[in-house]
């Protein structure tokens, strides 16, 4: 494994940072030296993150007003005149304008990074319409469309400057609410690399978006009971890091994937892929299992639908049983 | 695209000054080789590649700035036909152009062809976007306009439309955007032959009052006879003459245009297969000498 994971990363706490504000931060601080950026929005910059690029670069910000369809093919046209549009919008109207993401976009392999905000139960109080928990398995259905979901403010950042610097259609995600700051430097982001960030050698945990701080959470309540368990941010969901799975198929016998997404199709469904074309092993998958989401406190609902550390210790102390003798 | 060598270029199809006779041979051009791809192709829809020929002919013929038909050209003016299913007649244009070899032209649909079903821009760059899905080339083809107008380049951007397309909301959502922002080099061209895939318009969802409705989302509406090559290059340029919001060319059409036993009929709307009887009356109503019917089936035009 080339990442050495020595120094275990601690929670360092739930910052007042979204993943959504770390976007929108990193991409206005992007745009100061990259002329090339233009961003697309459908009247709701104030919750994307885009008003930060909105107040520093006004002249290429590009208001399409509530008109998902349009301003997702659009981007296409203003990616082939040598633009880089960042559509921005929530996960489940990215979902609404799939489709011109497939023809006009990825069809074409037009340079536009797609930002869905508001993925998942972590969208909390505005309820079922709005949790986008199906769009991980149908963007990755897409021929050519790179997937990412960054777990923290910096690991974000990180992000996005590599999905600029990448020639192709991204679909990414970012999260609405404050989030668990995993890294306190994340220079190293690759797309289509896990990153290792606990080495243990029972079970894998492979985690992407807010699931990734609490799969740290979940390893240490294992530690407690004598369990070793590595834990991989796996931020980009396509393509998968199949050699990083290999891996750990290999050296744990054992992997939980862990995702505020429904089970089929998004991160479980790729790393099940994986798995069973290289290295097959036992493997428990946690995430919403085949419903739409509802009301509540993000907390609440992680309860309610089962994404919490316990759950995940609980998911992996199951595959460890089912591990062959 | 590979740009034929001048000495390939079949006599008839030689550069000259834009003239009407010229438009009028673009488009028949287009029209026989739509005719005879779709023969070869045993399926395609002719009636749409009919009715939006002359609009073609004089959109690459007099309209469009694309030197040399060179995609790469960053400051040519981009053509997106949001009808996808007309790409016979695209394919077409661009033979009578010289841009594509009018053999591969009608190779249409085949397996190694380049000339898909719909438009590719990956196969075929001068398509600028891949359509297909109707109403997306339209918003494509609005990205394009805003691009080029904020590099500050004098490019404009063009998109052929369906009249059923106009039934997808995605339209009167671009609709809005262009006039918002005061797209005027955006031009799109509606090919307004009154019939889609199962029927009317009218018997569909009806269209009307279809100008009043451009102007009322801030659009200048021309309507013109679509067939009429003078009326198609006086609204270019009455367009031309508007600064401040996108122009839309409303030209009513008669779908299968050109063949007598197409004409008016929804059925060769649909992607259609044409038997040899049928390609052959079709190739001498459109003026194919009897014994030249398989040159033209199979490109050989010059």
């Amino acid at each position: 494994m080339a990442a050495s994971p020595n120094a275990a990363p601690q929670l360092i706490g739930t910052s007042g940072d979204s993943l959504r504000e770390a976007f929108g931060k990193a991409l206005a601080d992007l745009a100061d030296r990259d002329p090339r950026i233009v961003v697309l929005d459908a009247d709701i910059a104030g919750g994307t993150g885009a008003h930060h690029f909105r107040t520093r670069h006004r002249d290429r910000f590009i208001q399409c007003g509530i008109a998902e369809q349009n301003m997702m093919a659009m981007a296409a046209g203003l990616a082939a005149t040598g633009h880089v549009p960042v559509v921005t919008t929530f996960a489940v109207f990215c979902l609404r304008a799939i489709e011109q993401a497939r023809l006009s976009i990825a069809y074409a392999r037009r340079n536009v990074k797609i930002v869905a905000s508001h993925p998942g139960i972590d969208v909390g109080p505005d309820g079922g319409s709005a949790q986008a928990l199906e769009d991980l398995a149908a963007f990755r259905a897409i021929p050519g469309m790179t997937v990412l979901s960054p777990a923290d403010p910096l690991d974000m950042a990180a992000a996005i400057e590599a999905a600029i610097a990448f020639d192709g259609p991204i679909y990414m995600r970012t999260g609405r609410s404050p989030a668990t700051r995993i890294y306190e430097r994340r220079d190293d982001f690759e797309i289509g690399k896990g990153h290792v960030l606990r080495d243990g050698k029972d079970v894998a945990i492979i985690a992407c978006g807010v699931e990734v701080a609490r799969a740290l959470a979940a390893a240490d309540l294992l530690a407690n009971d004598g369990i070793a368990a590595s834990v991989v941010n796996m931020a980009t969901i396509k393509p998968i890091d199949h050699a990083l799975l290999e891996e750990l198929s290999a050296r744990t016998g054992a992997i939980v994937t862990a995702e505020d997404h429904n089970t089929l199709g998004g991160l479980g469904g790729a790393v099940a892929e994986s798995l069973a074309l290289h290295r097959p092993c036992p493997a428990e998958f946690v995430g919403v299992r085949d419903q739409f989401g509802r009301s509540g406190e993000p907390g609440e609902l992680a309860e309610l639908f089962g994404l919490t550390a316990p759950a995940i210790a609980a998911a992996a102390r199951r595959v460890i049983a089912r591990k062959s003798p | 695209m590979t740009l034929l060598a001048a000495e390939t270029l079949p006599e008839t199809l030689a550069p000259h000054a834009v003239s009407f006779p010229y438009l009028a041979s673009l488009a028949v051009t287009t029209r026989r080789l739509a005719i005879a791809g779709i023969f070869n192709a045993g399926s395609g829809h002719p009636g749409g590649s009919l009715s939006s020929a002359d609009l073609l002919a004089a959109l690459y013929g007099a309209e469009l700035y694309i030197p040399g038909g060179d995609a790469t050209n960053p400051v040519r003016d981009r053509f997106v036909l949001s009808k996808g299913h007309a790409a016979p007649a695209l394919y077409g244009i661009w033979a009578a152009m010289g841009w594509l070899s009018p053999e591969e032209a009608v190779t249409l649909r085949h397996r190694d062809s380049r000339c898909q079903g719909h438009p590719h821009v990956l196969d075929l760059p001068l398509s600028e976007a891949s359509t297909g899905s109707l109403g997306q080339g339209f918003s494509v083809a609005i990205g394009m306009a805003l691009g080029t107008r904020m590099k500050g380049l004098s490019s404009r951007a063009y998109a052929l439309l369906g009249d059923g397309e106009l039934q997808e909301g995605e339209v009167w959502e671009g609709a809005m955007f262009a006039a918002h922002h005061d797209l005027s080099n955006l031009l799109a061209v509606i090919d307004y032959n009154k019939l889609q895939s199962d029927d009317l318009n009218a018997n569909i969802c009806g269209l009307e009052p279809l100008a009043s409705k451009w102007r009322a989302f801030g659009w200048h509406a021309i309507e013109i006879d679509g067939h009429d090559l003078p009326e198609i290059i006086g609204a270019f340029a009455a367009a031309s003459r508007v600064t401040d919001r996108p122009t839309v060319v409303i030209a009513h059409t008669v779908k299968g245009k050109g063949v007598p036993y197409m004409e008016n009929e929804a059925p060769w709307h649909g992607s259609v297969k044409l038997t040899r009887d049928q390609a052959s009356e079709a190739l001498l109503a459109l003026g194919v000498a009897a014994d030249r019917l398989e040159d033209w089936i199979h490109g050989r035009i010059a």
